[in-house]
């Protein structure tokens, strides 16, 4: 085998793997914005069994690494019998993450609705669904995009972790490149960049949404 | 049958027992004034009124509902009872308009068309018909607060509570939601209103009700009361308002 | 479904995931000590010096937080061969960590001096401070009190992500649980153990961050730092 140098060929490649990596973002984003959700909802509950069990959740996905997530939702699901491509564990595991964070962000930010809010709809005779529909959750919806865009980067990167059980997106893919031209440097330097290019965007439209929330109004 | 029956009622936060053992009923289309020192109860016996505090004891009655555990009917009685806030609470994302129409749409299942008539009319009511498409944050303390009210007419209660709507507000901006209120008084509307207006209690309140330490400790007609403290304790609360 | 869990096993590789636990908290408390030290370093030249070097500083943060931690991490390791530094997988995932938190640790603690307020400064100038004194002792130190619990979830979750260093052949935690399942294959097992032990671990730091907190700044922030659930991740 000639020794390859690092040149458009190997970019191509990178480039055509980041589709896997926002593809993983997106699936972490969407399931992991259903499920977290779901826990948000739980979390901010009137019955006290059902917070403490989506604080536990919470606390346990904080507080346990990624690596450990996936690993598990791996061997975990390939156990119940499943033959898995590991696109599906790779995005079994970035939602349960994801759901984890996004849950403890949108609480916070249900939480940070004034209770005077509740209490005005409470009164005009709205069901408490209609209270999140109609009151709340526009309200939170509001405050939480910015902080939710910020999260978007830490997912963007952490697919970055899914190489590890073999997933092909883009931090894999620089890996028989490197083999194939051995120049490590140039290689994952580029991977960065091209990592860059993405997150890079996205931390400073988090920013502007967050400045344009403190400078505007209430709506 | 009197509009409002409140029997008995005890209330506690904790330790802390904060109305121990009151009663008073109100007739349709009379008007209550609730007076006394801060953390005496009145915020507190207002609330207890439409579910938004549980009560320890007693029995509550207004506009012909029970006041009960039951979600349901606690939700129908609030469809018969509107409150308004010290702190107007109106939802900021919604306009004017939006914030009068959602619960008749919503919890009433009132069309479209005739809740905007009636959303019309209560702010012709209010006289604020100029300002349907504006946001709550464009309007003044005084204008939010009539929107408020209007919020609530539009659910076409029998009873409204008051908890210090001026309270927050300019004397000048006072006095036109004071004007709205007197209106609504004149109309033949049931009220019960929290106030450290005297003037206004003294005018407009059939009755005045003096809270202290969480009882009703003085009643009566209100300028019978106002004009003949019985009790130290209003002939103190009422000097110290003239000051 | 035939599987049966085995939890046994693992007694045999006792020493295997000790040493991986002692390898997990070496590499974790060295880089929080390092990169935390770095962080208010930056934090303070980007602030008092400004000009090019804010610019410089500013750069090196947006890389490293908009670049994901097994890059940097594969960059010191393989990369840095290449320019002729030849390091080892476990000073190669200090070094990596360090760089990752010290970004962090700037950024936490900048965004903590910004929001003291103005007036504190001049009222240093009034009591004749010089600008070092009121650096240190109107903005930095008062800002990191601020900060603390910000920085101290960081520093739990740069812990947990020590584990991605398992991907570079660094022998902490990770590494040992796939040594054991490459040995025994009881993965599942395996991995609910030393997701456990991580578990552990991360309460067990946020216990002693806590109580460092009440021994710098008092008991109310030590409480927020208990309490404090992440805002951002490695
Ligand atoms: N949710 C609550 N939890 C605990 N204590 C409460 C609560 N709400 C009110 N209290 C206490 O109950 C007492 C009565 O409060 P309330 O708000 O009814 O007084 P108030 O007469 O309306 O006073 P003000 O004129 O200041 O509004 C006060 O001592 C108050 O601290
Ligand atoms: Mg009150």
């Amino acid at each position: 085998m000639t020794l390859k140098t690092f040149g458009l060929d190997q970019f191509g490649f990178l480039l055509y793997s980041l589709q896997w990596t926002i593809l993983l973002t997106v699936i972490a984003l969407i399931g992991g914005g259903l499920l977290g959700f779901a826990v948000a909802l739980a979390r901010t509950s009137q019955l006290k069994p059902v917070r403490i069990a989506a604080a536990s959740y919470i606390q346990i996905i904080q507080g346990i690494p990624v690596l450990m997530i996936l690993f598990l939702s791996y061997y975990g699901l390939s156990l119940a019998g499943f033959e898995l491509p590991p696109l599906i564990a790779a995005g079994a595991s970035m939602t349960i993450y994801a759901s984890g964070y996004l849950a403890e962000i949108w609480q916070g930010c249900i939480q940070a609705v004034p209770k005077q809010q509740w209490e005005a709809s409470e009164s005009l005779a709205m069901t408490r669904l209609q209270q999140y529909r109609y009151v709340v959750l526009p309200q939170a919806m509001r405050i939480s995009l910015p902080p939710t865009v910020g999260f978007a980067v830490q997912v963007v990167k952490n697919t970055s972790i899914t190489s590890i059980i073999g997933f092909v997106e883009l931090a894999r893919a620089g890996q028989p490149i490197n083999n194939a031209t051995f120049q490590p440097f140039r290689v994952f330097l580029a991977v960065a960049a091209l990592y860059f290019v993405v997150c890079y965007p996205l931390s400073q439209l988090s920013r502007l949404l967050e400045r344009r929330l403190h400078a505007g109004s209430n709506r | 049958m009197p509009e409002v029956i409140v029997e008995n009622v005890h209330k506690s936060f904790g330790a802390l027992e904060v109305l121990k053992g009151v009663s008073l009923s109100v007739e349709r289309g009379e008007v209550f004034a609730l007076i006394g020192r801060s953390g005496s109860g009145k915020s507190t016996l207002l609330r207890c009124m439409n579910g938004l505090e549980k009560i320890n004891s007693g029995r509550i009655e207004i506009a012909g509902h029970a006041l009960g555990e039951d979600a349901k009917a606690l939700r129908k009685l609030r469809t018969d009872v509107g409150i308004v806030f010290q702190s107007y609470n109106l939802f900021p994302h919604l306009t004017v308009g939006e914030n009068i129409m959602l619960a008749p749409r919503i919890v009433k299942d009132v069309a479209k068309a005739k809740a905007r008539e009636v959303t019309r009319e209560v702010l012709q009511l209010v006289g604020l018909s100029e300002k349907f498409e504006s946001y709550p944050d464009q309007l003044s303390g005084g204008q939010q607060q009539r929107v408020a009210i209007a919020r609530s007419l539009a659910m076409r209660p029998k009873v409204m509570l008051f908890d210090e709507v001026t309270s927050a507000l300019d004397p000048e901006l006072t006095e036109e939601v004071l004007m709205v209120m007197e209106q609504l008084a004149r109309d033949g509307m049931t009220m019960i209103l929290v106030t450290h207006e005297m003037g206004f209690a003294r005018r407009v309140a059939t009755q005045t009700i003096f809270m202290h330490k969480g009882k009703i400790w003085e009643h009566g007609p209100s300028a019978a009361l106002f004009a003949n403290p019985q009790t130290p304790e209003l002939h103190q609360f009422v000097k110290s308002d003239v000051k | 479904m035939s599987y049966t869990f085995q939890f046994g096993v693992l007694a045999q590789y006792q020493d295997q995931i000790l040493s991986g636990i002692w390898l997990t908290i070496k590499i974790s408390v060295l880089s929080i000590i390092l990169g935390c030290a770095a962080g208010i370093v930056l934090a303070s030249v980007r602030s008092i010096w400004g000009g090019a070097v804010r610019l410089l500083v500013d750069a090196y943060v947006e890389i490293i937080r908009n670049t994901p931690f097994l890059v940097q991490l594969f960059i010191v390791y393989f990369g840095l061969p290449g320019l002729g530094l030849r390091v080892g997988a476990d000073t190669a995932a200090l070094i990596g960590m360090t760089i990752n938190l010290a970004a962090y640790s700037t950024e936490i603690i900048r965004a903590g001096t910004e929001a003291i307020h103005k007036s504190q400064i001049e009222a240093g100038e009034a009591l004749g401070f010089t600008r070092f004194q009121i650096y240190r002792h109107v903005i930095i130190v008062p800002a990191i009190a601020k900060v603390y619990p910000a920085l101290c979830s960081q520093f739990v979750l740069m812990m947990l992500a020590s584990s991605i260093c398992s991907a570079i052949s660094t022998q902490e935690l990770a590494a040992s649980a796939a040594f054991i399942e490459s040995q025994t294959y009881r993965s599942f097992e395996i991995y609910i153990a030393v997701t456990l032990i991580y578990l552990a671990l991360a309460l067990a730091l946020r216990a002693v961050l806590a109580l460092i907190g009440i021994w710098l700044f008092g008991r109310r922030i030590a409480r927020k730092t208990m309490t404090a659930l992440p805002e951002v991740q490695a």
